[in-house]
């Protein structure tokens, strides 16, 4: 079918990347699908070999290695040696709302002004971005798409990478508010010597910027205690989810002091707070325990922080944190980036997460801080049956190719513009 | 003219104010006038406001310790001067009739300190207009018939601007100087250098030489001008100057007048002097020096004690600053986090920077220059003396050292008949800590340091009242302030006050008693004498006489144990080696090799490594003397090749400021200690081919170097290489992405960029042509090599319609486009690049970072491989530079490629694009033994390179880097204890915070870093 889209978009003359265009979402789950002699990777750390997983109407209706056999209404597919995982999430995304980095018209992820609670990114979500179909012929299945202007930048929503629009697109509609923290990074090298000087007051203004930031939450909290205004706050209205713990509060920043600072916030305004980026969490691993603060951690595949750090500090901090009991998931920068997701889930293996923890880290652990873990995240009776089905392991990018894919139940067409190119020129030079 | 009538009216001035002296009787403005005591003679042509009052100026200055130079001291001797000069000095000295005679006993004299640094009497050169968001200044805004580049000044005299202003003297002089050499320290020719002194004289009297050096640096100063906007554009912009100035000789009649080239030619007559701004900046200064037979005195940074082995072999004379660096306050855990080891460790060693140099046989000068505040000099001679430099060797950095390079020696730098009278009269040793610098002589005027003191009254003395008893006295401290008590049964301490003459005392007759004698009176030559009030306030007489001197300590610096401070670095990094590694024959048994040859993958098999070469494959091999390795269950593989790679690379990656840069070279700045060599040793990358960035159609040389931790820059460099060079193609070169104001740079079109190469070559052609005695033109001489297939090119490259052209230029020159970098759209065009011939270096699989990479897919690399593109993956990132074997992994999911090929993309398919397949670049008997051993198969995301080895020496060891993170951690903990308790002890600190590390990427434009934590 693929093969002769390619052909008809030959025939017309049309540029191949009009090709992309015709990879259209696929319908509601309408037969139940049976994934049988699989090896399963459940997420939340079992693996059942020679498995089935079972589903209908989107959800998961059996997974075990003694399901009963299918009804003549299902389809059944044979996956012997295949590998089946949860989708991964990407917990943290620019996708569909930047399409060129370097091409302002394409960018829509940061909006003017410092704090803008209720500026919401699913509005400007494209659910046509040639990138989405990239992500999930690797095995990306939903992603928390995020607002990044500012101090306070709005608010993420995450989606499900099959849809036609951002509505449909919605998996979880305004799940968390973002605070990106001003830095407090000593600058050293004799800048700043003697008690003032200019990095003093670098630290200073950041200080009073996080203090305008808490005045605000202090301000939004104390107006929703009133119902009614004569001038109605946008800003402060929307802030009443976060206050009704209905929305988390997600912290974007790396150091100590920032995350102490983090941990603060939570702590005032009994917010759900979850640290974003987190590069020297492993210092105080077991304070984020203490407080439940989990981490989105930034991606392994980081320099580390310090050059006398251990050269391989960003690829162990996982298995650090994880040690220590602290709920994070692992994220990856940027959007097209994010196809790696699970290969930096290889990197904090070979550095000390035992293989399936790796793969709780990209699926139920980014499920439960995302807030969406009692649909997705794990292949468990009741979720939807958001799966993705590799030749190997879908972690090391050597053996990881998505054979199949599905989000609640819709087998997914995993065809992309790239692919479409290969195939354009695979035939060019008689390759295949 | 004007100027004449300044100083009479000055003089009018001055007497104003001695007769309202006379009248007010102001001790304190007394004690000023005499501070700058002028002994001042009229020059001939300047008219006289008043009575002519011509004197010579002789003084004879008896029974001194006179220390004539750092190795000659003469006691109880005489120093005889006049009209400014020295008539004699030592013993059996004639003292002439007319001299006034000072009795220097117990009393030093030194020669006045000599600065080779200095911008005394020079104002700062302003930096003119252009704001920082101007259009692209292309030429010289400087006017005139001068060169092309501002930064090119060698038409500049200090002496011109030179204007004597004794407000900035006096501190000098108090710090002991009396000449310094002065310079406007601006630009990368700085132009010439005046030699004066700090005398308070006019301006004419005190230049001792107008013309005394000429000075260099690779700083561009105010220049406004955008080229260069690199270190290596500096670098290349010198070396183009020296040839120009060479050709101009000839008076090119196409030049026309030059003045900068004129004053260049003139000023080689001159002593050189060059500023580095670190270590590797003085290497790369003598190394331009050697090129145009230069040998340049070198103004060091400070932490040139890293490599002294290498400054002493470069035979420069150096300058070394005192500027110490400060204490940083670690008492914030959290801040001090950010503070690398590298930092505390030069905290603790730069004082020793001195002592290393006189160690090394170095000659070297000390200089000011740098110190925030001059008062602080004295106080950091002492310190380098303290951390081994000896007195001796210090006294010579400031007088000898400095006269002999300046060849003034004639003039200053010591005690000898004929020479400048500039010396210094102190209490005892110069360099002491208790010693008073109590008069500094610039061209025999006498400038008071410190009045106080001058007559050394510590002593036992009689104190008789009229009428009352006599009383033992002793009086000590120091000769300015001294301290006194009475000597009873108890030791009384009293109070004695003493102004010049003038003395007042009050002695305590009995412990804890309240009444005390209190006495005033003068310090005769012949006795101390006056008037007083006993405990009952009667008027008494008194006089007292000298017993004798109290013993006093031997007081002088005494060297701390060298040993105390922690090991150098190699690189000066914590990662880095305390003893450089040596090559070794190493036995690898019983691993899976990947051989990246024919031969594919064996199994079971050992690697005998001989003289850093790969001397036997094969199976039970005898190991010999070799180290054994055991290699079971491990996986062998060559070291990996990254085509294109931007770390170890000094201040700019791009050469922006012009469209054709071809004389700029990779290799003229190189950065041994960048720690991401040893964090990509772990990546078990043994080689990378930096470049230039892609900020222009004709980038610079680059540079192979192999990743050999710890080495200097000219090591690091892979010996007998094929040159290449960088070219750009697309957005970057034509300035899309650059913001509105870069809009006037030609090319702004990929149809520009075309004419762009096109006339390079054209003008590369025609020049080549041109007979003897043209112009020599190092970016055109980079362009003939291309067209002589002696120069390679790797170019940057995205779109089909580009690549496509530069391959019709190429072939239209008849040359070859070696190598197609980023080159993402190289699968639409695989075919064509094939039969050029050209060779393709990509990312695995980045696109959407911008508009001509839409189009890129991760396929790319298997399509051209498939169509048999000699092509690599490559990282342009220092992070994905760790895990290539990664990226190359990637083609197996993208595209299908074998374990076998995908391997190759990172090993012998780069060596093959840089021309150094036949001894890197796979695992085969008598190629270089650059290899890896992995933990697991090398595609894999779980291989760890668990030893990387280059030319046979193991240069990263995942063993041995546990011991380094403990080193680490203990040294981190050792430096942090002392500086926490130098803050206890009241030293200054400075804040604790991150200094970001030097990172680019091809699109960097100036400022690379980290981009982790740091934005």
């Amino acid at each position: 079918m693929k093969k002769n889209i390619i052909l008809l978009g030959l025939a017309m003359g049309c540029h191949m990347a009009y090709a992309q265009e015709t990879i259209s979402p696929a319908g509601p789950q309408d037969k139940p699908v049976y994934l049988t002699n699989a090896t399963i990777h459940v997420g939340n750390g079992a693996v059942i070999n020679n498995g089935t997983i079972a589903f209908a109407k989107g959800k998961i209706t059996a997974v075990g290695a003694n399901v009963p056999a299918a009804g003549s209404d299902a389809t059944v597919m044979d996956m012997k040696g295949q590998h089946v995982y949860p989708g991964i999430i990407a917990p943290e995304s620019k996708l569909g709302l930047v399409e060129f980095e370097s091409v302002r018209a394409t960018i829509d992820a940061r909006e003017v002004g410092e704090i803008n609670p209720s500026v919401r990114s699913i509005i400007a979500y494209n659910a046509d971005s040639k990138v989405i179909n990239t992500l999930r012929s690797n095995g990306i299945l939903l992603a928390q798409v995020t607002p990044e202007g500012g101090i306070v930048s709005g608010v993420s929503s995450v989606v499900q990478l099959d849809a036609w629009n951002w509505e449909d697109a919605a998996y979880k509609t305004d799940n968390a508010l973002h605070f990106f923290m001003p830095g407090l990074l000593p600058q050293g090298g004799g800048r700043g010597a003697g008690a003032a000087g200019a990095a003093g007051d670098r630290l200073k203004a950041a200080m009073d910027q996080i203090e305008t930031v808490r005045t605000f939450f202090r301000e939004a909290k104390a107006y929703q205690q009133e119902a009614k205004h004569s001038a109605t706050n946008l800003k402060f209205e929307s802030m009443r989810a976060l206050f009704n713990k209905e929305q988390k509060l997600f912290i974007h920043c790396n150091l100590v002091k920032e995350m102490l600072i983090a941990i603060d916030f939570a702590k005032e305004f009994k917010a759900d707070v979850t640290i974003v980026g987190g590069a020297d969490a492993w210092l105080i691993a077991d304070i984020l325990k203490q407080n439940n603060v989990p981490v989105v951690l930034t991606q392994p595949h980081s320099l580390p922080v310090m050059q006398d750090d251990d050269v391989d500090q960003p690829y162990k901090t996982a298995a650090l944190l994880q040690k220590a009991g602290v709920l994070f998931c692992l994220s990856n920068e940027g959007f097209w980036q994010q196809r790696n997701l699970g290969f930096e889930a290889g990197t904090a293996s070979a550095y000390g997460l035992s293989r399936e923890e790796a793969l709780t880290a990209v699926t139920l652990n980014a499920a439960k801080i995302l807030g969406i873990d009692k649909t997705t995240g794990s292949l468990e009776m009741g979720k939807d049956a958001n799966i993705a089905v590799s030749t190997g392991d879908m972690l090391d990018m050597k053996s990881s190719v998505i054979t199949k894919a599905f989000i609640q139940g819709r087998e997914i067409n995993l065809d992309n513009k790239q692919k479409q190119l290969y195939e354009k020129y695979e035939k060019k030079y008689g390759l295949k | 003219m004007k100027r004449a009538f300044e100083k009479p009216a000055m003089a009018l001035l001055s007497r104003c104010v001695s007769y309202a002296l006379l009248r007010y009787r102001s001790p304190l403005m007394l004690a000023a006038l005499l501070a700058t005591g002028s002994f001042a003679r009229a020059q001939e042509t300047f008219p006289v406001n008043g009575i002519a009052d011509p004197r010579e100026g002789c003084f004879a200055f008896t029974h001194a310790t006179i220390v004539k130079d750092a190795q000659t001291t003469v006691q109880n001797a005489t120093l005889v001067i006049r009209d400014g000069k020295i008539v004699d000095a030592g013993t059996g000295v004639v003292v002439p009739k007319d001299a006034v005679v000072l009795d220097c006993k117990g009393k030093y004299i030194y020669p006045s300190l000599v600065d080779i640094y200095s911008s005394y009497g020079l104002s700062d050169a302003k930096r003119s207009g252009s704001a920082w968001n101007a259009a692209p200044q292309f030429l010289s805004n400087t006017k005139g018939a001068y060169g092309w580049n501002q930064a090119i000044r060698s038409e500049v005299n200090a002496v011109d601007l030179f204007a004597a202003d004794d407000g900035k003297a006096r501190p000098l002089r108090e710090a002991g100087f009396g000449t310094v050499l002065s310079q406007q320290p601006d630009g990368i020719a700085r132009g010439t250098a005046t030699l004066v002194t700090l005398a308070n004289s006019k301006e004419n009297k005190v230049i001792l030489r107008e013309r005394a050096a000429a000075v260099y640096s690779f700083d561009k100063g105010t220049s406004t001008q955008n080229y260069p906007s690199s270190l290596m554009g500096s670098i290349a912009l010198l070396r183009q100057t020296y040839l120009d100035a060479q050709w101009y000789k000839s008076q090119p009649a196409k030049e026309g007048v030059n003045l900068s080239l004129q004053a260049w030619n003139a000023n080689q007559q001159l002593p050189q002097v060059f500023e580095a701004a670190d270590k590797w900046d003085v290497l790369r200064a003598d190394k331009i020096g050697d090129e145009f037979g230069v040998q340049y005195i070198i103004k060091a940074s400070g932490n040139e004690y890293q490599r002294i082995a290498e400054m002493a072999a470069t035979k420069a004379a150096f300058i070394l600053p005192l500027n110490f660096p400060g204490a940083i306050d670690m008492e914030d855990p959290g801040d001090a986090r950010f503070v690398s080891l590298a930092e505390m460790k030069h905290w603790e060693m730069a004082p020793a920077e001195p002592a290393a140099f006189e160690k090394a046989n170095i000659p070297f000068c000390l200089t000011a220059v740098d110190l925030k505040d001059v008062k602080q000099f004295m106080a950091n001679v002492r310190k380098a003396i303290t951390y081994g430099l000896s007195e001796q060797k210090a006294l010579e950095a400031l007088t000898k050292t400095p006269a002999t390079l300046l060849k003034a020696y004639d003039k200053v730098g010591s005690l000898e008949a004929g020479k400048l009278a500039n010396f210094l009269i102190t209490s005892g040793p110069l360099f002491s800590e208790k010693t008073i610098l109590y008069q500094n002589w610039v061209q025999g005027n006498r400038y008071v340091i410190k009045a106080d003191g001058w007559n050394d009254i510590r002593g036992i003395y009689t104190v008789t009242l009229t009428p009352g008893n006599s009383y033992s006295v002793e009086v000590r401290g120091t000769p300015s302030a001294p301290l006194l008590s009475v000597l009873q049964k108890d030791t009384l301490p009293g109070r004695i006050d003493v102004n010049d003459k003038l003395v007042s005392m009050s002695l305590p007759l009995a412990k804890n008693s309240k009444n005390s004698i209190r006495l005033s009176g003068i310090i005769g030559d012949n006795g101390w004498t006056g008037t007083g009030a006993d405990t009952s306030g009667n008027l008494i007489r008194w006089n007292a006489v000298f017993v004798k001197t109290a013993p006093e300590k031997a007081d002088s610096v005494k060297p701390t144990e060298v040993a105390a401070l922690g090991p150098l670095l190699y690189p000066f990094n914590g990662y880095g080696w305390e003893k450089l590694p040596k090559q070794e024959d190493l036995l690898i048994k019983n691993a899976t090799v990947w051989t990246s040859e024919k031969d594919g993958k064996l199994e079971n098999t050992d690697v005998l490594i001989r003289n850093g070469k790969i001397a036997q494959i094969g199976k039970s091999l005898s190991a010999g003397n070799a180290r054994v390795i055991d290699g079971t269950g491990k996986h062998l593989s060559a070291g990996i090749i990254d085509e294109h790679s931007h770390i170890a690379i000094s201040r700019g990656v791009n050469e922006s400021s012009q469209s054709v840069t071809s004389e700029v070279r990779i290799a003229d700045v190189l950065n041994p200690d960048d720690v991401n060599i040893y964090r990509q040793l772990s990546g078990g990358v043994t080689a990378s081919h930096l470049l230039h960035g892609s900020a222009n159609a004709i980038g610079g040389q680059s540079q192979l170097i192999k990743l050999r931790w710890g080495q200097n820059a000219e090591d690091l460099k892979v010996a007998n290489w094929d040159p290449f060079i960088k070219f750009a193609l697309g957005e970057n070169v034509k300035q899309s992405n650059w913001g509105e104001r870069n809009t006037v740079r030609f090319p702004q079109t990929r149809m520009g960029v075309e004419q762009i190469y096109t006339d390079a070559f054209t003008r590369a052609r025609d020049y080549e042509r041109q007979g003897a005695g043209k112009r020599r033109d190092l970016e055109l001489d980079a362009l003939v090599e291309i067209l002589h297939q002696k120069r390679f090119i790797t170019c940057h490259s995205y779109v089909q319609s580009e690549i496509n052209m530069l391959m019709h230029v190429a072939d239209s020159f008849h040359f070859r486009v070696n190598t197609f970098t980023h080159i993402l759209e190289g699968y639409k065009v695989a075919d064509k690049m094939k039969a050029h011939g050209a060779g393709a270096g990509t990312f695995a699989d980045w696109w959407a970072y911008k508009m001509e990479v839409q189009d890129a897919i991760p396929y790319n690399a298997a399509i051209m491989n498939g169509v048999g593109v000699v092509t690599a993956i490559n990282s342009d990132d220092a992070e994905m530079a760790r895990r290539l074997n990664q990226e190359a992994a990637k083609t197996i999911k993208y595209g299908g490629l074998s374990e076998e090929e995908a391997l190759k993309l990172v090993t012998i398919n780069p060596a093959r694009l840089l021309h150094v397949d036949n001894r890197m670049g796979s695992i085969k008997v008598g190629k270089d033994a650059d290899v890896v051993l992995w933990s697991d198969n090398p595609l894999s995301i779980y291989a760890k390179a668990e030893k990387t080895i280059v030319d046979g020496i193991v240069e990263f060891d995942r063993d041995n880097d546990l011991q380094l993170r403990k080193r680490i951690a203990t040294e981190r903990n050792r430096l942090t204890q002392q500086l926490l308790a130098e803050k206890k002890k009241g030293t200054p600190t400075q804040k604790a915070g991150f200094v970001a590390d030097e990172m680019y990427h091809c699109e960097d434009l100036q400022g690379g870093h980290q981009t982790a934590i740091g934005d």
